[in-house]
Parts: C-alpha cells; structure tokens; sequence
C-alpha cells in the first residue's frame, strides 16, 4: 500500500484522471441506459435552466420595453397595455413549463444516480471483497489492516460522494459554465471579460484554501491516528497506570497528541469556512464592478462589443439580464470549486479501490484432490458422491490414469529451505516426519521460525527448495482448498466472526448438525461455559468480545476445529494468551481433540508438549535438538535447559 | 457497547411513551457536554453574532442593488439625466455597496474562523475531559468498557457532537435568521408581493423537514447495517488464516454479498426518499420565481399605466434574491437536523463517559503518609458485582508483619489476584476491612497508598518508548543511578546492557519487542523504583528462568529488607524461601505457614509440590 501511494503522488494528475475515467466506463458498463438517460436529463436540466436565465432577460426587456416607450413617448401615445399584460402572461407560461420539464427532469436524474450510484458502489465493493478473499496470505502480512480496511469505509465513502455529487454536478456545471460565458460575450465582450477576471480570481482562491484545508485534514487524518493509538495504548494499560498513579503524566501526553489534532482540524475547518464568504463577496464585488463599467457604458453611448463585431450602445436589459447571468455564473463556479477537495479525495480513493480489485490472486495448479470413497469388497478404493466419512486424495498421472490413496495424514517435510524474498532464507534445511497420528512439537525464541513451518504445510507460503509430502504426495500437487480442508488450525489469536456461537463451531464444517456442534463443544470442553450463558448456544458474540473471557474464545476457536475434524491439527500456541486461570480447562480441551490425529504443536508451556512423540528445538531457522522429552532430557542440551528453567525462552 | 445501542433500541420500540423522556435526556446530555465548552465560550458567541452581522449585510446588498438596477433603468429611460450625473448616482451606490461588501467579507470570515475554533476546541476540551474522566476511573469503572469502545467514543462519537456543533453555531443561527430579515426587507419593499413567501416557505419548510425525519432514522438503520458490514470485511482482514485454513472463501463471499446487497437496497430506499428534496426545492424556488415575475410584472406594468411608480424592476430584482435566500436557508436549516440526528447517539453515549462516577474516590481529609508495611486482613470479604450470587473471597483474616516475606500458592480460581489487589485499594472490599500501617486502607489518599503498596499485575503492560522512559513510571524524578539499581535488583541490567543502546533502547506498544521473561523482570525494576514499603509481585515471574528467579529474591532479601513482599506463584520454588506461605483455594484460605510446616499438613501444597518436583525430578 506504501508503495501505492508513492506511485500516486508521483504520477497524481494522469493517474488520477485515468483511475477518474476507469470509474465512468465501469458506471456506463454497468448500466449503459440508465447512466444515459441522466445524461440526457441532464442536459434538459441545462438547457432548462439557461433558457430561463435567456426568457428573464426577454421577461425584463418586456417589462421596461413599454416603460421606455411610455417615457419616450412622454406618456401619450401608442402603449397596448393589454398586449403587454398578455405578452408577460405568455412568457411566464412559457417560463413556468420549462421550470416543469426541469424539475421532473432534476427528479429523475437525481433518482438514477442516487439508485444506480448505490448499486456501482455495491458491484466495485463485491468485487473488492471476493478478490481480497482469494489474495495470498503475503498480502496480508505486508499491508496494514488498517489500511486494507479504510479502503472499504473511507475510500467507498468518498467513491459514493464522487458517483452521487461530485461527478454529476461537474457534468451539469462544466457546459453551463461555458454556455453562460458565451451567451455573455454574445451579450457583450466587455463586461464578459470582467466576469471571466474575476471567475480567475475565484479559481485562484478555492485553489489556494482548498490547497491548504487539505493538507490539514490530511494532516489531521494522521493525527487521528496517533490520537488513536495513545488512547488505546493508554486504555488497555489503564490498570497499570492506576497501579503507577501515573494518570496526570498520561493526561498531559494525551493533551499534546490532543493539542496537535486540533491544531490541524482548527485550521483546515478555518479555511473551509472561509472559502463561501470569501467567493459570495468576490461575486458582490463582480456586481459592483459590473454596474460601474456598465454605467459607463451607457453613461457614455459607448458602442457595445459582441461576437458580431460593433453594434450599438449597450441597453439597460442587457445589462441587467447580465447581472443576472454573472450571479448564476459565480454561483455555478463556487458549486465547482467546493467540488474541488472531493475529486482529489476521490482520484485517490479510487486508485486504492482498483489496486486492491486488480491486486492478483493465490494461484493453485494443484490438481490432486480429496474426495469422499468407500472400499469395496477387495479393499479398493471407490471414488463416491455422498459423505462417507472416508476420504482419499484423487491423483490423475499424466498418463490418464488415476489414482487413489487414502487420506491419513501422514506428513513429511524433506530438506525444506524457505525465505519470504530469495535472498533471506529464514528456514534452513528442514527436515521432520510427522507419521499418521504423531504429535510433533516444535520449541524455540520468537522468530526461530515455528510459524513458519506450519504455514508450509497449508501452503500459506510456498517453499523455495525441498519438498513436503501429505500422505506421501507432493503438497504443490494437492489443491489448495483440499490440502487445507485436511489440516486445521488453532491460532494464538482467536479470530472469531460476528454471529452466534453455534455459527462460529459450525464454521469448522458448514454443514454439521446442531448436535454435532455441541458434541464438538463438549470435547473442547466449552460446553459448560455455553449452556451458563443466558442464551447458550445461540448467544451473540460482540466484536470486541466483551461478552466473552479470552479463555472462553480459545475454547471455541478449538471446537472449530473439532468439528472440522481434519486428520491433520496445527496448534500454534494456542494457550499462550490464556491467563493460568482458564489454561488448565483449556488443557483438557486440546488433549482431547488431539487424540488420533497428526498434531503439530508449538507452546510457550514446555509441559504441555512432554508427551510429543518428537520435540523439535528451533534456533534462528534450524532444528538445533531433536528426540522424545526423555531423549532430550538426558541429552542436557538446550531443551534441558528451557525445561529445568536455567534458560529463559524468549 | 453494541448492545447497549441495540438494547436502547429495543426499548424505544415496545415503549413508545418512552420518547419525552427521550428528549429530556438528550438535553440533559447536551448540558453536561457543553460545560466542556470553557475557553472556547468567547468564539462560541462571538461566532453566531459576526453571523449575525452577516446576515445584515447580506440582506441589505440586495436592496441597494435595486436601487442601482432602478437608477440604471432610470437613466436609460430618460435621456435627460445628464452621463456624468448617473455616473456619480451609480457610484455612490457601488460606493455603498462596497463596504457591505466588505463588511460581509469580514464577518464572513471571522464568524467561519472562530466557529471552527470554537468547534474544534470544544472538541478537544470533550476529548480532553473524557479522557481525564477515565484516567479517574477504577479497576471496577474499567471492566465494565471495553478498549475499543472507549477509543470509538473518544474519537468518532466526539467528532459527530463536533460537526452537529458547527452546523448549529453556523447554519441553525444564519437560517432563521436570514429568512427572517429577508421576509422583513420583501415586505418593506413590496408588500403586495412578500405574502408569496409567506405561503413558500413554510410549505417548503414542511416538506424538507418531513422528508429529512422520514429518510434519516432509515439512514441511521442503514449506518447500523453498514457498520456491521465492514465488521465482517475486518473480521476477514484480521481472520484470513482461519479463513483460509477452513477454505471458506466462497462461503464469505455469499455472505458478503447478500449482507452487502442488503445494505445497498436499504440505502437506495433511504435515498429516494432524500432525492425528493432537491427536486421539491428547485419547484418552490422556481415556482416562486415565476409568480413573482407574473405579479411583479404586472404590477409594474400597472404602475406605469397608472402613471405612478410605486413598484420598480429594481423591486422585482430584490424579492427574488431574497426569495432564493430563504429557500436556500430552509435547504440548510434540513442539514443541521441531519447532522443533529446523526450526533444525537453519540451524545449519550459521551454522556455516559462524563457522568459515570469513579467507584473509588479519596476520601475527605486523607492521611499521606503510610507508617510501615503492615497488612492486616480484618473478616474480608469481596464479589466482584454487587448482583454476583458468590463471593469471591470469603471471610479472609491474616495478620503480616512489615518487612515479612509471603508467598502465596493456590489453584487457578483459588482468589490469590483478587486478594492483593485489595491492599492498593485496586478494589475495596465488600465486607470487612484492611489495614495497612495501622490505618483502614480508604483513610489513605489513594495515590499515597499505592506509592507505597507497589503491584506488579499478573497483565503486565509496558508502554511504547526507551527503557529509561518505561522506568521512571516508578519514579519520574529517578537519576540514572536509581534506575540502574532498581534494574539491578530485578536482575534486567544484564540484557539491558546487551542492547546497543542500553537504557535508551526503544520498547514498542505492549513490550512486544522483548521476551516475556525480560519483559517481567522489566515490570518489576519499574515497580522497586517506587521504593514502596509493601511489593506485590502476582505471578511476575512466571516467565523468568528459575536461577534468574531465586537471584531476584535474594536481592529483595539482601536490599530492601524492610519492604513487605507478597508473592504470587505457580512455582514453588518461587515461594518456598518466604516467611510464610499462604495457601489458597476457592475464595479462602486453606493453610497459612512456613514450607517444611506446610509440607507436612497441608495437601494441596504437598500435591502441588510432587507434581512439581517430578516434573523436574530429571534435573
């Protein structure tokens, strides 16, 4: 993502505008006729609005017309009053079903594009969601989850402002921005240029505050989360500070971070404030100016310059429908420039949008996988629809053949290097024999590279040199989804989903019965826990997990798994968060749910692991000690050590 | 926190008569929160008052307008009037207009620059007295909240009460009063036209309100929904390894998109509704426009005939602008309740934090000092809720000598955390009293107390900074030779001397960048350095080797022999050298004595001592 946004600020105007038109095609792609026909009334809605400023001027020049000839012919002569009555009638008949067509052309537009907007925020969210479900693992240890994640609330915030406003009122005001400087300059070159100065002023002026407010509350974004992380940091050691009585020097922290978050927000909201006052008063002064000049004009007789060359002097209807025509003209160009933060905001929004949905996906050539057998009379294995309870991996050969060998779980990891880039191996000639039914445990200092192991044998990441076999069958030819469906794992972190408890054991196995899922509670022994709760098994769980002990989630986390009931069991310390409290529950839990089957276990409490059938000792990516608890024991090597406490792990 | 919204929700729903009392809490919220308000106070008010002024100006530009637009027609009608004469008239006009101009400028910007001050500062004067608020809570004020609830409520639920706080200084100010000067300005001006707005206007107003109360309650519903949304994308995020390990990728991408279709459908609804106000304004205004004209125009027609000039084009030109003003306020005036609407959840839930009252208080004239290490447990009993069936410690009565040494030993669940964390008043007791130094521990000023009673938590927690910095949360005026001493004791100079850096070395949040062991021993150097007179260490070294362990007690033996130490332990070698050891087991006390007397009588001792010695029987 870091990088991401190097390249954007690099490249930003060409790539923005080329993420900008992505955005309109996937809109047009997507509904061609409904983002058609708001072009169209669009259009009408223009054409609407600038003939009415035109039919004012008609209205106005209807108005004073008769007056001047009243004037002119000093009251006496030659005035159809009733024409002129009837005439004002006409035209605001006209004038008033123009305003009709526009406002049932505004309704409509708006309708489509609130609708459609929705629905093309909703189709570019899908896509971004099915495409991160399907990235590698890499992916999520190199981005922050807190970015991935602010790409779907604030980024799809302002992609909806983008579809819905900001892209529907550039369409609209862009062509009446043009539109109405030529129709001033047809009325006259002169005063036009006046307003065009002044637009240029007002430009230059959103530019500049619009320059400036962004940058604050892009600051102020990263004071938020600074603002953020000391709050959070400080909460969940707030028993500790209460401890220390270190509250007032924790204030006085928080009051700096506080003072800085303000500071920004103070000053972006400043300018933002500002900027309609500061634009509502350059058009006053246009007004001003407009009167002076046009005074002049018609003071003096001066001739009047029109795209058609010199024509006569100014009228007093011109200059007063350009009055009119300048107010519409900067209120249009102040509608466009507090557009101006948005399209900004937007371009860069939308190029992470479009990362993450072109970001490339995990890729499995495997094509060895499970299926449900049962045996027939000559303990051959027969490939079946229906769950039989058996499984074996289906391996075509090359040769057309296929065969069938019967899932157990037997793993083996021969000579294995592995380095997350090709230069840094972190694992190094790794070698471990995991028979059917074994419990391997793996001992080591953070970063020994225990974890790392494990996520080899799902194939979270694939290995540089060697080979690691299931059941005796190359993991790289296995896909990916059957290789993971044989092995579950109970993680450190527990990583629950929003729903009920029985939803979270089911997810094990999405089709297991009520009564399996609490027989899965039961061996994990959760169940007593569950049925305590008010509601039992179908009490929600809260995100934060509030409702619910740290303990209590491993235990569910563990029936999970249960359910799944793969042959194969990753338990990558799995007790180590667990206050000694509930450690013992859980304890039986997991012993139960290893019993026959191939355990891989890594633990902080060496005295969970005593009855492995091998220990492995990791050191810096290699396997230092290997053997039985006993066997390592009398070895009094490093195990030795750890195990009698004269060394400390870390 | 979730279910707190939700359950209020419920209520609301059975209980409609619910809802006055509803409004009365909101505005009682909105009076606690504003005292946060302080130094902002004068921007506060000086803001909508250079609105105000504003709004004045505002209104009269339009009226000198029509007076230049009339001289102007005048002076084209009637060849008479000499160039250079109009001129001057119009300057004078542009020369009034100019400094209203001007003047609108500055209010403009000044009431735009102290509202946002005066937002934002309230903002962080909320963020300021809420944290201050949960600085001050206790170990019972805090179970209660989760982390992150607290960080939500101190960053977004604050800047919604912001934003419905400018929208109010701002828009709630300038639109009535806008709408009510320019009615004033219409019917000066033309009476016989101004009744149109009268009619508009309220009807407008009626109708955006309406639509505004009809679409935002589906719209908060939508948020809700939309919340839970991302929860799910985040529960993904963080949870892609099980995701991935039960392949249930495709299983979430249904899920994702029904949930996700759900929302879009709910926000398209929302949105129809809200759409209707941009097209109802447009009509209103136009509508407006066009009676205006028609009247107007007739009127001036008729005022020619009748050879009088009673209504003017100039006229004409103003009762629009101020009829597109009004309108245009009204369209505001709906914002400010969208904004209100949407603040008005957050508010409570700010209101809570500011109001919930710290369970443990000091008390009226406190003691400061604490004689000695004493501790005496008189009858005490403790549950940790008032409601809670069991006690969780019962009828518990020791008697500690200052500068005795006692281990503590017991099942997970035997109580032994609950039953320190009385001495520093972390909790106080349900029944009974305990007395440290000769006093009841609630006569102690509370920071004094727990200066003197030092507690290394079993959840040990170090703060982001160099070592030095985690250090001095013992003693903040600590020298560098007090900090390397106290290290020294809880033997952590070792490998703080290994680090190139030494003590400046940088710890990152939550200690994660050093091992559990050091981490503890890190816990314990910062507690000695409060030089307390009573150190309780529960279970802090259950992390550290067992030659590192025993050296760190005869450094307490050797150093600070005066000092009470109450040790918490899985290990007995961890207490087998203290005075005494009490034993626990379910909330009480089981035996109380010195390890070879325990040894001999008492059998949760005797059976945690053979499952410990064979373990290591090897070695």
């Amino acid at each position: 993502m870091k990088k991401n946004t190097l390249n954007f600020s690099k490249n930003r105007e060409s790539d923005g505008m080329k993420v900008l038109w992505r955005l309109v095609k996937d809109m047009f792609k997507a509904y061609p006729w409904h983002y058609s026909i708001v072009l169209f009334f669009l259009v009408i809605v223009t054409l609407a609005s600038l003939a009415n400023s035109v039919i004012m001027n008609i209205l106005v020049s209807s108005i004073t017309d008769p007056f001047q000839d009243f004037i002119l012919n000093n009251g006496a002569i030659g005035i159809d009053w009733n024409e002129a009555f009837t005439r004002l009638m006409y035209l605001c008949i006209i004038q008033s079903s123009i305003y009709v067509v526009g406002v049932i052309a505004i309704f409509f537009y708006q309708r489509i594009i609130a609708v459609c907007g929705q629905k093309v925020i909703n189709i570019l969210r899908i896509r971004m969601f099915e495409n991160m479900e399907d990235l590698p693992i890499s992916y999520f240890d190199t981005h922050k989850h807190g970015q991935i994640m602010s790409t779907y609330t604030n980024d799809c915030d302002t992609l909806w402002q983008l579809a819905s406003q900001t892209l529907p009122q550039v369409v609209m005001n862009v062509p009446t921005i043009i539109i109405l400087f030529f129709l001033m300059v047809y009325f006259s070159i002169y005063l036009g240029f006046i307003v065009l100065f002044f637009s240029v002023i007002m430009i230059l002026v959103t530019k500049k505050f619009g320059k400036i407010s962004s940058k604050c509350f892009l600051e102020q974004q990263i004071n938020l989360a600074r603002l953020e992380g000391y709050t959070e940091e400080m909460v969940s050691g707030q028993k500790v500070v209460k401890v220390f009585c270190h509250e007032d020097e924790v204030i006085e922290g928080f009051d700096k971070v506080n003072e800085t978050f303000f500071k920004y927000g103070e000053k972006g909201n400043i300018y933002t404030n500002a900027l309609m006052p500061a634009l509502g008063n350059i058009g006053h002064v246009l007004y001003i100016a407009l009167a002076i000049v046009g005074g002049v004009f018609i003071a003096y007789q001066t001739p009047n310059l029109t795209i058609f060359g010199i024509g006569e002097p100014i009228s007093i209807a011109t200059i007063v429908s350009f009055l009119l025509f300048s107010r519409r003209f900067t209120a249009t160009i102040s509608q466009v420039s507090s557009q101006f933060n948005n399209i900004v905001l937007g371009m860069a929004g939308m190029t992470r949008i479009y990362h993450l949905i072109d970001e490339p996906k995990e890729v499995d050539d495997g094509y060895v996988t499970l299926v449900n057998c049962r045996y027939d009379e000559n303990k051959n294995i027969i490939e079946c629809a229906e769950r039989t309870g058996q499984w074996a991996w289906k391996h075509p050969h090359g040769d057309g053949t296929l065969t069938y060998t019967p899932l157990e779980g037997d793993i083996v990891l021969d000579h294995v290097d592995f380095g997350y880039d090709n230069h840094h191996m972190v694992l190094h000639d790794i070698s471990v024999y995991a028979y059917a039914g074994q419990k391997i445990a793996f001992v080591g200092a953070t970063g020994a590279g225990k974890t790392t192991i494990t996520n080899l044998i799902n194939r979270f990441y694939d290995i540089a040199d060697g080979k690691i076999r299931y059941d005796g069958i190359n993991i790289n030819k296995i896909k990916k989804d059957d290789l993971r469906h044989s092995i579950a794992i109970v993680l450190q972190d527990t990583n629950l989903f929003s729903g009920t408890i029985l939803d979270n054991i089911r997810y094990g196995k999405l089709d297991a019965t009520d009564e399996e899922c609490i027989a899965a509670a039961k061996l994990a022994n959760a169940h007593d826990f569950i049925t305590r709760l008010p509601q039992g098994y179908n009490t929600p769980l809260i995100a934060d997990g509030a409702n619910l002990s740290q303990g209590q989630r491993q235990l569910l986390s563990i029936a999970r798994a249960a359910v799944a009931n793969p042959p194969v069991l990753i338990l990558d310390e799995a007790t180590s968060s667990i206050d000694t409290r509930t450690e013992a529950l859980i304890q039986n839990g997991m012993d139960a749910l290893m019993k026959g089957r191939t355990v891989f276990v890594i633990a902080h409490r060496l005295s969970t692991i005593r009855n492995s059938d091998a220990i492995m000792v990791l050191d810096h990516g290699r396997i230092i000690e290997r053997g039985t608890h006993e066997d390592l024991l009398e070895k009094k090597g490093v195990y030795y050590q750890l195990y009698t406490g004269s060394l400390e792990l870390s | 926190m979730k279910s707190e919204v939700a359950s209020k929700n419920k209520k609301t729903k059975k209980n409609k008569n619910t809802n006055k009392i509803r409004l009365r809490d909101y505005w009682d919220a909105t009076k606690v929160v504003l005292k946060s308000l302080r130094q902002y106070k004068k921007e506060a008010i000086l803001s909508p008052i250079l609105i105000s002024l504003e709004v004045i100006f505002e209104c009269i530009i339009p009226l000198v307008i029509s007076w230049l637009i009339d001289t102007l027609n005048a002076f084209a009608i009637d060849p008479s009037i000499q160039p250079f004469d109009a001129l001057m008239e119009i300057l004078k006009y542009c020369g009034i207009l100019l400094p209203l101009a001007i003047g609108s400028l500055i209010c403009g910007m000044l009431s735009g620059k102290f509202s946002a001050t005066a937002a934002v500062g309230f903002s962080k004067n909320i963020r300021h007295d809420m944290f201050v608020k949960i600085q001050g809570f206790s170990f019972e004020n805090i179970d209660k909240y989760a982390t992150s609830g607290l960080v939500t409520r101190i960053t977004t639920d604050v800047f919604y009460v912001q934003m419905a706080f400018m929208s109010i200084i701002r828009m709630a100010v300038r639109g009535p009063l806008m709408i009510i000067f320019s009615m004033i300005m219409s019917f000066v001006l033309a009476p016989q036209l101004a009744w149109v707005f009268l009619i508009v206007i309220p009807i407008l107003g009626v109708m955006l309100t309406f639509i505004t109360l009809k679409a935002s309650p589906i719209f908060i519903r939508v948020f809700k929904q939309y919340d839970d949304l991302n929860e799910r994308v985040e529960e993904n995020i963080k949870g892609i390894r099980v995701v991935k390990t039960y392949v249930r990728s495709e299983y979430e991408k249904d899920l994702f998109r029904n949930r996700a279709e759900a929302v879009r459908d709910n926000f398209i609804k929302a949105d129809k509704l809200f759409v209707l106000s941009n097209p109802t304004m447009q009509f209103a205004v136009w509508l407006m426009i066009t009676i205006c004209v028609y009247l107007g125009g007739s009127y001036i027609l008729q005022s020619i005939n009748a050879g009088n000039e009673w209504f003017t084009i100039g006229n004409l030109n103003a009762i629009n602008l101020y009829g597109v003003q009004s309108l245009f306020n009204i369209s505001m005036l709906t914002q400010v309740l969208v904004s209100v609407t949407m603040a008005s959840t957050s508010i409570m839930r700010v209101y809570q934090i500011l109001t919930e009252e710290p369970t443990i208080k000091n008390p009226e004239n406190p003691i400061y000092d604490v004689d000695d290490g004493s501790i005496i447990f008189k009858d005490v009993s403790f549950k940790y809720h008032e409601g809670a069936e069991r006690y969780s410690l019962k009828d518990v009565n020791i008697h500690i000598k200052s500068g005795e040494t006692i281990g503590i030993i017991g099942g997970t669940g035997s109580a032994k955390s609950t039953l320190v964390n009385l001495i520093p008043r972390l909790y106080d007791v349900s029944e009974g009293e305990i007395i440290v130094g000769g006093h009841n521990v609630k006569e102690y000023d509370i920071k004094t107390l727990r200066d003197n009673v030092s507690c290394v938590l079993q959840k040990n927690v170090l703060f982001s900074g160099s070592i030095k910095d985690n250090l001095r949360w013992g003693n903040m005026e600590a020298s560098d030779e007090e900090i390397e001493y106290a290290a020294r004791l809880a033997c952590a100079d070792d490998f703080i001397n290994s680090f190139k850096d030494g003590y400046d070395h940088m710890i990152e949040q939550g200690g994660t960048n050093v091992s559990g062991g050091q981490k503890q021993r890190l816990c314990i150097a910062r507690a000695l350095l409060k030089h307390p007179k009573i150190l309780i260490l529960d279970d802090s070294t259950s992390a550290v080797d067992t030659k590192t362990d025993a050296r760190i007690r005869k450094a307490f033996r050797e150093y600070i022999p005066e000092v009470t130490k109450i040790i918490i332990a899985q290990r007995i070698s961890s207490v087998e050298d203290a005075d005494r050891i009490i034993v626990m087991e379910d909330g009480a006390i089981d035996a109380i004595g010195t390890h070879e007397q325990l040894l001999k009588t008492n059998k949760i001792y005797q059976e945690c001592y053979i499952s410990q010695t064979k373990k290591g029987a090897l070695s």
